[in-house]
């Protein structure tokens, strides 16, 4: 990212209309110490997770890109201990509301069970991420939405089958017709 | 010739110590260009310039680890780690901060000139007569007509892409053919320009080519200038002046190179050479001239000075005018506005531009007059929304995915630049009590934006809302995500021109008044920041410089 992109995501960020960009920019504060591990199981449960949120369409879903895989490198590496700790709560807090609500585990739900309960957790998310303070802890499904979005849409897949990949555009056309279902450019 | 000595010595390889190398070595110096950093070899060593994103473990992200070792470069956008390895290791080399100061450096061959924006602007003939005008610092040696002809030489050399425009307080360059505006663009400007007859918006004029040049190949529209650009489609030491300089035989590069202290002859009243520090075995090495050129970026050339010449003066060399180290300036940013486009929604562009359209400052202009001295520009751009935005009602699911996999809303945002005054009390000394890795003194920097662009803060962020919304764009909301000195990367003035000797660090030549045979033509050199990106005028000033050196040097006065 050069200084004009930047520019760019400040302003969105302060206009509030960021998802999933944000840990680009905004820095964490502590060292990390990998407190927590994630099993096998746990990335198959997270990639089914992101699948749910972003699931094959015409084009591959967030499970092909492995999304689950990359959710574990972003949390390890790049997220304050704090927030690793929501993270790992977040997983069995989901798998007790599943079995809560949908008398059934996430990984033996239906897709469309799924996809529900997880409408649901979306709004939950969002009623409380409007009214939290800065301070306030993030919301685990917050993170996971965010990273399964951020881990798609920057995947192989995300690029050169979500979108329209050109690695050189050797031009460039400041004014060319658009219709709808044309895929974007990355 | 004795081993160790040459004709000229260069202090560092960033934008202005490329064009010192270049100029030296063609006009038939023997030259030897001293890096602290490491070498970077064009094309070569640009590691990350052909990796797709997801080949990054982070996709381009930042860890833990990086927000630990790189406690400054962390709070802004530089610390990434597709590119980590071209910013300065802050354990090695820290410095004090007296007040925060955000100080982004590139220790390697090429320095900041991988790394920098490209922007490129001439200042005008306002901007040299403003502190004399102003009664603001000290007056510019110079005026426009004493750059102009340099600036097209530099222009024609670099390859500056832009519109040639018209107006008096933005002159236009020898320019390669425009990059486009988008259909948002070019509709929000025509608006814009019908409107208000105190400014224009125009194609930003960027250091990127559209036609070849050289042995560099156009720009290609990847927008991933600041990884190494494998086509030498923008401006660059490596891309540019090197080449040139090794092409004359002429230039010998010796990076890993920590200059401690120009050598001074206090009989001669001249340098005589520069000791180094090799960052590699910390021995000690002399290397002799006739001239040197400073071009260690404003902060470090000043640094050199000030180690330099203690026996005769102990602030250094350049400080019998009581202003080395002082007036440090910068560019103050991120303020502006931003807003939604309609009506757009069957119109799209290709290609990844690494640029955008420019607001020429008209502030204290013409007829305009505000409350506060000086002005700035506006840089910016419109474009579709990608696939971080909330799209409402659709949150999770494939519908969700395949609309996050379309363009979204157009939207069209700018960011002020505005100029900061040389304040004598903004300034940098040596710290006595912390040292870098090699036990050398380290700077301490002690500075801030007062009232005047605290003021101008204010209109930069009304003034965009103002202008957005006469061109009619959709919920424009102005912001401020703050800002403390350094943040622009355009450090300047702590060594400033002038005309007196004891007002100022060097003279209309740039040379030391000191030591003749001292040049300074990075930004250390600038007596006022204008509002405009700096770099263009730095080239241009350098060539100037070398140009008077060798003449100096053929009427034996060096």
């Amino acid at each position: 990212m050069d200084r004009r992109e930047a520019v760019q995501y400040i302003s969105l960020l302060l206009g509030g209309t960021l998802v999933g960009a944000n840990s680009f920019l905004t820095g964490c504060k502590t060292k990390n110490e990998v407190s927590y591990t994630f099993t096998d199981e746990d990335i198959a449960f997270l990639n089914e997770v992101g699948e749910t949120i972003l699931p094959a369409t015409a084009t591959p879903g967030a499970k092909a890109a492995n999304v689950g895989e990359f959710m574990k490198v972003m949390v390890n590496d790049c997220y304050e201990e704090k927030d690793q700790k929501i993270f790992h709560e977040g997983i069995t807090n989901l798998q007790n509301e599943s079995e809560k609500k949908l008398k059934t585990s996430f990984m033996q739900a239906t897709p469309e069970q799924r996809h529900d309960f997880l409408v649901a957790l979306n709004k939950e998310q969002k009623d409380y991420t409007s009214g939290k303070k800065a301070d306030d802890p993030a919301h685990y499904f917050r993170m996971m939405k965010e990273l399964t979005l951020l881990g798609y849409f920057t995947s192989e897949i995300g690029h050169t089958q979500a979108r329209r990949h050109v690695p050189v555009p050797g031009k460039y056309e400041g004014c060319i017709p658009y219709k709808k279902g044309d895929k974007a450019f990355t | 010739m004795p081993e160790n000595t040459y004709d000229a010595i260069v202090i560092g390889s960033g934008i202005s110590g490329g064009w010192a190398a270049k100029e030296l070595t063609e006009k038939g110096f023997k030259t030897i260009m001293l890096e602290r950093g490491k070498n970077v070899e064009h094309i070569k060593d640009y590691t990350s310039a052909n990796k797709e994103l997801w080949e990054f473990p982070h996709r381009g992200g930042r860890t833990q680890q990086m927000i630990e070792d790189y406690p400054v470069l962390k709070r802004d956008y530089p610390l990434n780690e597709m590119n980590l390895d071209w910013w300065a290791n802050e354990k090695d080399a820290p410095y004090v901060e007296v007040k925060r100061f955000d100080w982004f450096r590139g220790y390697q061959v090429g320095g900041r000139s991988l790394l920098w924006g490209r922007q490129s602007y001439r200042w005008s003939e306002y901007d040299f007569e403003a502190n004399a005008k102003d009664g603001i610092a000290v007056d510019w040696p110079i005026r426009y007509k004493d750059i102009d002809p340099w600036y097209s030489y530099a222009e024609r050399f670099a390859g500056i892409s832009g519109n040639r425009d018209g107006l008096s307080q933005l002159p236009d360059g020898e320019f390669q053919p425009a990059m486009e505006m988008n259909c948002v663009e070019k509709d929000v400007a025509d608006r814009i320009n019908k409107h208000y007859k105190r400014t224009r918006m125009i194609m930003g004029r960027v250091a990127n080519i559209t036609q070849p040049l050289q042995a560099r190949t156009n720009c290609q529209y990847r927008n991933k200038c600041w990884l190494g650009c494998p086509f030498g489609g923008y401006f660059s030491t490596q891309s540019s002046t090197l080449p040139a300089a090794m092409a004359t035989g002429n230039l010998t590069l010796r990076p890993f190179s920590i200059v401690k202290e120009i050598l001074y002859d206090k009989n001669t009243k001249k340098a005589t050479g520069v000791r180094i520090i090799d960052a590699e075995n910390n021995q000690t090495y002399d290397y002799f001239a006739k001239i040197i050129f400073v071009n260690a970026s404003a902060i470090n050339s000043a640094w050199i000075l000030m180690n330099s010449a203690t026996d005769v003066w102990p602030g250094g060399l350049g400080s019998s005018s009581g202003e080395l180290g002082h007036n440090l300036m910068d560019h103050h940013f991120r303020t502006g506005a931003r807003g939604n486009a309609e009506g757009y929604d069957d119109k799209y562009y290709f290609g990844r531009r690494p640029n955008g359209p420019y607001i020429v400052r008209y502030q204290n202009l013409f007829d305009d007059k505000r409350n506060y001295t000086r002005g700035f520009g506006y840089q910016g751009g419109a474009s579709r929304s990608g696939w971080s935005r909330e799209i409402a009602e659709l949150n999770i699911g494939g519908e969700f995915k395949d609309a996050l996999s379309e363009p979204g809303q157009w939207s069209i945002g700018f960011t002020a630049f505005g100029e900061i005054l040389p304040y004598h009390e903004n300034k940098i000394t040596l710290d006595p009590n912390v040292k870098d890795k090699w036990g050398l003194p380290v700077v301490a920097i002690d500075a801030e934006i007062k009232e005047n662009e605290l003021a101008m803060r204010k209109d930069m962020q009304e003034d965009a809302i103002e202008m957005l919304t006469i061109a009619g764009i959709k919920d424009v909301k102005g912001y401020d995500g703050g800002y403390t000195m350094g943040m622009g990367i355009h450090e300047m003035g702590t060594a400033r021109m002038g005309r007196d000797s004891k007002t100022s660090v060097l003279n209309g030549n740039n040379q030391v008044w000191d030591a003749m045979n001292v040049f300074v033509t990075d930004g250390a050199c600038m007596t006022s920041s204008a509002s405009v990106n700096p770099s263009l005028t730095y080239m241009a000033l350098t060539a100037r410089a070398v140009d008077f050196a060798a003449k100096e040097m053929k009427k034996g006065n060096l």
